[in-house]
């Protein structure tokens, strides 16, 4: 079938002046030209921001060079900047956040596509995508009012005193830290999870789950060994999209991360990630090498999120049918 | 198209609306949160005699505040780190003339904690700061702390420090490190001073004001803020001991103890350090805070509302300073600022 | 195992009303007269309100709006009537692109066009960068649904001798209508609640903020200032704050929604 495209012969009026006919054709030029410039204007746009990035970090390019992603040092003083503290803190936080938040999603889209009745599941689905609409400067609040303090009084005794012997549930806790952020992210990303797999889940073809009970499993048999294997790849897309959601997150994560650019083994320990150390210290970076040392850290976040983006768009196209419109 | 032209309507409406309401001048400025408290004191008042000029300061760290005013994205900053020789080149670079510093206030950092069980004022000396700071004290009934303090019932478990510093660049992170590195030569050569150290421990908050929240809200902290915001949210501070070796309480008397000597010897640009002043009562915490001025504008009546505005800072601004616990100025101080002030073009 | 599901289910919208009636009960009863009509007060004494936080925030959000909505779209009418294979592609790809950029990423190059250049944060800086991230999501659902127009109303338009042009503008974009602006509605919603592209753009102001380059205040800036602060009356505004905000984002999305679930005579395939 031809596309929407400009071969569509113009099927002008029988009665007309040849004039008539191409002011309509330049009328049609005018209107080509015009979009076009629109929407070339989004690719320049975001040609300009990559350029922007990658000029404007090439100090500590030149200077540390790839050592800027391996070194752990932090010091505008002494003029040393290494990024890694921030990449260990941005993606700490955002794998507690999916571990939290990967079992929970998923056992909700199931619910939701499997067993909950139409109504209930598309009323309960309106509801979390308001919770994705949730801007995360009121996560933020929630996290420095009520999570804090929970993970003080509760969480942290929970865990410390049976499990204080691990590495990750070592030494003391200060309320803020890495496992308060990563569940403040979970909470975020949990609305992703749900509606992309939901979404997946409900496309698996009917004949699937009734060819499992028609050789006699159970619900849950066919739901768990049919029918979540079949929409296996979405599902892994949900996760990464969730996962992008994760690691550009600034402010929720800022105000609960304890912001120590420091690399520490326990999830009780505070530490910084690199949206929250840009955000905190970009307005004051005094020397250019510190400036650009922060916009080098930016291109890394970028890179980061671009790399996961990829790969969640390819997995769900390959899934479901509505392929790339799902807005995030 | 109907809904871009309603959309060009309520934009042009809300033009219209905000033009109309005051033909005000706006001054921007942007610095230290140690001062804040006081400053957006001072620019309300001034507000209030002149309708005409509001000034907007931000606080936002120091840091930002030299960043930004050498960017010149903002008319004036505000620090409490005065800039080095490096940070006076580039202004110079950038903007093709000098930026003056004048000192507006005396203030102190103070070391403030929450220590469950203590309300009194504990006793700092030098090498315990630093120890804590360092990371090598970590428990807080540590017989260092102890020894200063007797007769404190510190807790016997659960009692690791937790030690708060600044996520931002800060000039009460530049005193305090300033007064660390002149007392202890470990922090010297390990950390140094500045407005963002890399710290050896500790957890960031954003501006004094995220210092004394987290403060307030984690036990067995201990951090360091500007005098006022301890004593606005009532939160117990402690004495330092001083080079003369008396534990000396931050308030106004013993702020100003400080700046005594300093007054008589003050640099032609005001840039000087106080901490660990001599004299018995002398607070050793303590800092001049500074306006970071351009000498040349390009805009004539901001250039005009700024030199009001500090003439009006020097004489009737300082009797707001008590109230909220900074020092006014020497009087040698004021007097040499009022003829540095003439020379803004 | 089934009924552990439904659980989760459960826990993960309980969460939405646990914000909802956090909010409320802290916030609720500082939403007063005062709150939407004054200025903030100086530093440690109590009152004062956000009037300039939410007046600044309207501004930014429609300046925005007349930024990128454009851009998306007629970029997405180009996407959908007049482009083709490489050209699209090439569109379609920046458009992700640019939709994956961390907000705070999208205020560093917002910092760099708009804030150095002209030497002041400004309404426009951060109008500019929430316009940018509104870019992504226009153009790809305007394309999208106007895509989902049946073939039979363009071709029919056509068969009348209607120009292409025209057909678009009387035809298929009225068709489309529902969906895109559900789609405008939803990016309005979400940079009305970003905060970080904001730190270091419109930066932030204790007046009225003037015209349209000067700095402005805007609520999201001023919760997350007034949250990590010591003052206990703060935090009462930040909780009013934060119910306004959250106020104003989910009536739009349920608007949103609603238009797009009542009125949608397009057919998606």
């Amino acid at each position: 079938m031809a596309t929407s495209s400009t071969n569509i012969p113009s099927a002008g009026p029988i009665v007309g002046s040849r004039s008539f006919l191409s002011r309509i054709r330049e009328g049609d030029e005018i209107a080509r030209l015009i979009t076009f410039l629109f929407a070339a204007s989004v690719v320049l746009i975001t040609v300009l921001l990559v350029y922007q990035l990658w000029t404007n970090s090439v100090l500590p390019r030149h200077k540390f060079g790839l050592h800027f992603l391996v070194t752990s040092v932090w010091d505008p003083i002494m003029e040393q900047y290494g990024a890694l503290p921030f990449i260990y803190g941005t993606l700490v936080t955002s794998a507690v956040a999916l571990f939290i938040a990967v079992p929970l999603g998923i056992g909700a889209a199931i619910f939701l596509a499997e067993l909950a009745p139409p109504r209930i599941s598309d009323t309960l689905q309106f509801l979390i995508d308001l919770l994705a609409a949730v801007p995360s400067v009121i996560y933020g609040l929630l996290g420095v009012f009520i999570i804090v303090p929970l993970m003080r009084t509760v969480i942290y005794p929970a865990l410390n005193h049976p499990l204080g012997f691990l590495p990750i549930f070592k030494g003391p806790s200060y309320g803020v830290g890495f496992l308060t952020a990563g569940m403040v992210l979970a909470i975020m990303v949990i609305p992703y999870i749900i509606s992309v797999s939901r979404e997946v889940l409900l496309s698996v073809p009917r004949d699937q789950r009734e060819a499992a009970l028609a050789l006699g499993s159970t619900r849950w048999e066919s739901t768990w060994q049919v029918v979540v294997p079949f929409a296996k790849t979405g599902i892994m897309g949900s996760i990464f999209l969730a996962m992008a959601r994760a690691l550009g997150e600034t402010m929720a994560v800022t105000m609960v991360i304890g912001n120590s650019p420091r690399i520490s083994a326990s999830l009780f320990a505070p530490g910084d990630s690199i949206a929250s150390v840009i955000a905190n210290q970009f307005t004051e970076a005094t020397d250019d090498l510190y400036l650009q040392s922060l916009i080098g850290l930016g291109l890394v976040l970028f890179l980061l999120t671009f790399i996961l983006n990829g790969l969640a768009r390819l997995l769900i196209v390959v899934t479901t049918q509505k392929g790339s419109g799902i807005a995030t | 198209m109907k809904r871009l032209a309603g959309l060009l309507v309520a934009v042009l409406a809300l033009t219209a609306a905000t033009w109309a309401a005051q033909q005000a001048l706006l001054i921007n400025g942007a610095g230290a949160t140690f001062p804040y408290p006081i400053y957006s004191k001072w620019f309300d008042e001034y507000h209030k005699k002149n309708g005409n000029l509001q000034f907007n300061y931000q606080s936002v760290g120091s840091g930002a505040g030299i960043k930004q005013v050498t960017e010149g994205t903002v008319d004036f900053g505000a620090t409490d780190g005065p800039m080095n020789d490096e940070q006076l080149k580039a202004f110079q670079e950038k903007r093709g003339g000098l930026v003056l510093h004048f000192p507006t206030v005396l203030g102190a950092d103070v070391p403030t904690y929450n220590v469950p069980g203590v309300n009194t004022a504990l006793n700092f000396t030098p090498e315990v700061l630093a120890g804590i700071f360092l990371g090598k004290i970590t428990k807080w009934n540590d017989p260092a702390i102890a020894d200063a303090n007797k007769g404190v019932n510190f807790p016997a478990k659960d009692n690791d420090i937790v030690v708060i510093h600044r996520s931002d660049g800060s000039g009460t992170t530049y005193i305090w490190t300033d007064y660390l590195s002149k007392v202890s030569d470990e922090w010297k050569n390990k950390v140094g001073k500045g407005t963002s150290p890399n710290w050896p421990v500790g957890l960031g908050g954003k501006g004094n004001e995220g210092v004394t929240g987290l403060i307030k809200q984690t036990p067995n902290s201990i951090g360091y803020v500007e005098l006022i915001y301890a004593a606005q949210n009532n939160i117990p501070y402690g004495t330092v001991k001083n080079s003369s070796g008396s534990f000396v309480k931050a308030d106004l008397a013993s702020v100003s103890a400080a700046a005594a000597g300093a007054a008589k010897d003050m640099p032609a640009d005001f840039r000087v350090s106080i901490t660990n002043a001599p004299g018995k009562t002398a607070y050793p915490i303590s800092s001049f805070t500074w306006l970071l001025i351009p000498q040349k504008f390009q805009d004539g009546a901001k250039r005009d509302a700024i030199k009001g505005f500090l003439k009006w800072m020097l004489s009737d601004g300082q009797g707001y300073t008590e109230t909220l616990s900074y020092a006014k100025l020497p009087k040698e101080v004021v007097e040499k600022e009022k003829k540095v002030i003439d020379t803004i073009q | 195992m089934l009924t552990l599901t439904g659980v989760c289910a459960l826990i993960s919208v309980s969460v939405l009303f646990l914000i909802l009636g956090y909010l409320v009960y802290n916030g609720g009863t500082s939403i007063n007269w005062a709150f939407f009509t004054q200025l903030p007060k100086p530093v440690g004494e109590t009152g004062g309100g956000m009037a300039n936080a939410i007046v600044g925030t309207a501004k930014l959000l429609l300046t925005a709006s007349l930024f990128g909505v454009p851009i998306g779209f007629f970029g997405g009418i180009y996407l959908a009537e007049f482009s083709g294979g490489a050209t699209a592609s090439i569109v379609r790809y920046s458009a992700d692109l640019l939709n994956g950029v961390p907000s705070i990423v999208i205020g560093i190059f917002a910092y760099a066009m708009v804030v150095l250049p002209f030497k002041h944060f400004s309404t426009l800086a951060g109008a500019f960068a929430l316009g940018l991230m509104m870019i992504p999501i226009t153009l790809r659902s305007t394309e999208e649904f106007l895509n989902g127009v049946p073939r039979m109303l363009r071709e029919g338009a056509m068969a009348l001798g209607a120009s292409k042009t025209r057909t678009i503008a009387t035809v298929i974009v009225p068709a489309a209508y529902r969906g895109i602006l559900t789609a405008i509605l939803l990016a309005l919603a979400r940079v009305a609640g970003e905060t970080a592209p904001l730190l270091f753009t419109a930066f932030g102001n204790r007046y009225w903020s003037e015209g349209w380059f000067q700095p402005t205040a805007s609520l999201p800036v001023v919760i997350f200032n007034y949250a990590v602060s010591p003052y206990e009356d703060w935090h009462r505004q930040a909780w009013a704050a934060g119910l306004v905000l959250l106020g104003l984002v989910l009536i739009i999305n349920i608007l949103a929604r609603t238009i797009l679930s009542r009125g949608i005579a397009v057919p998606r395939s």
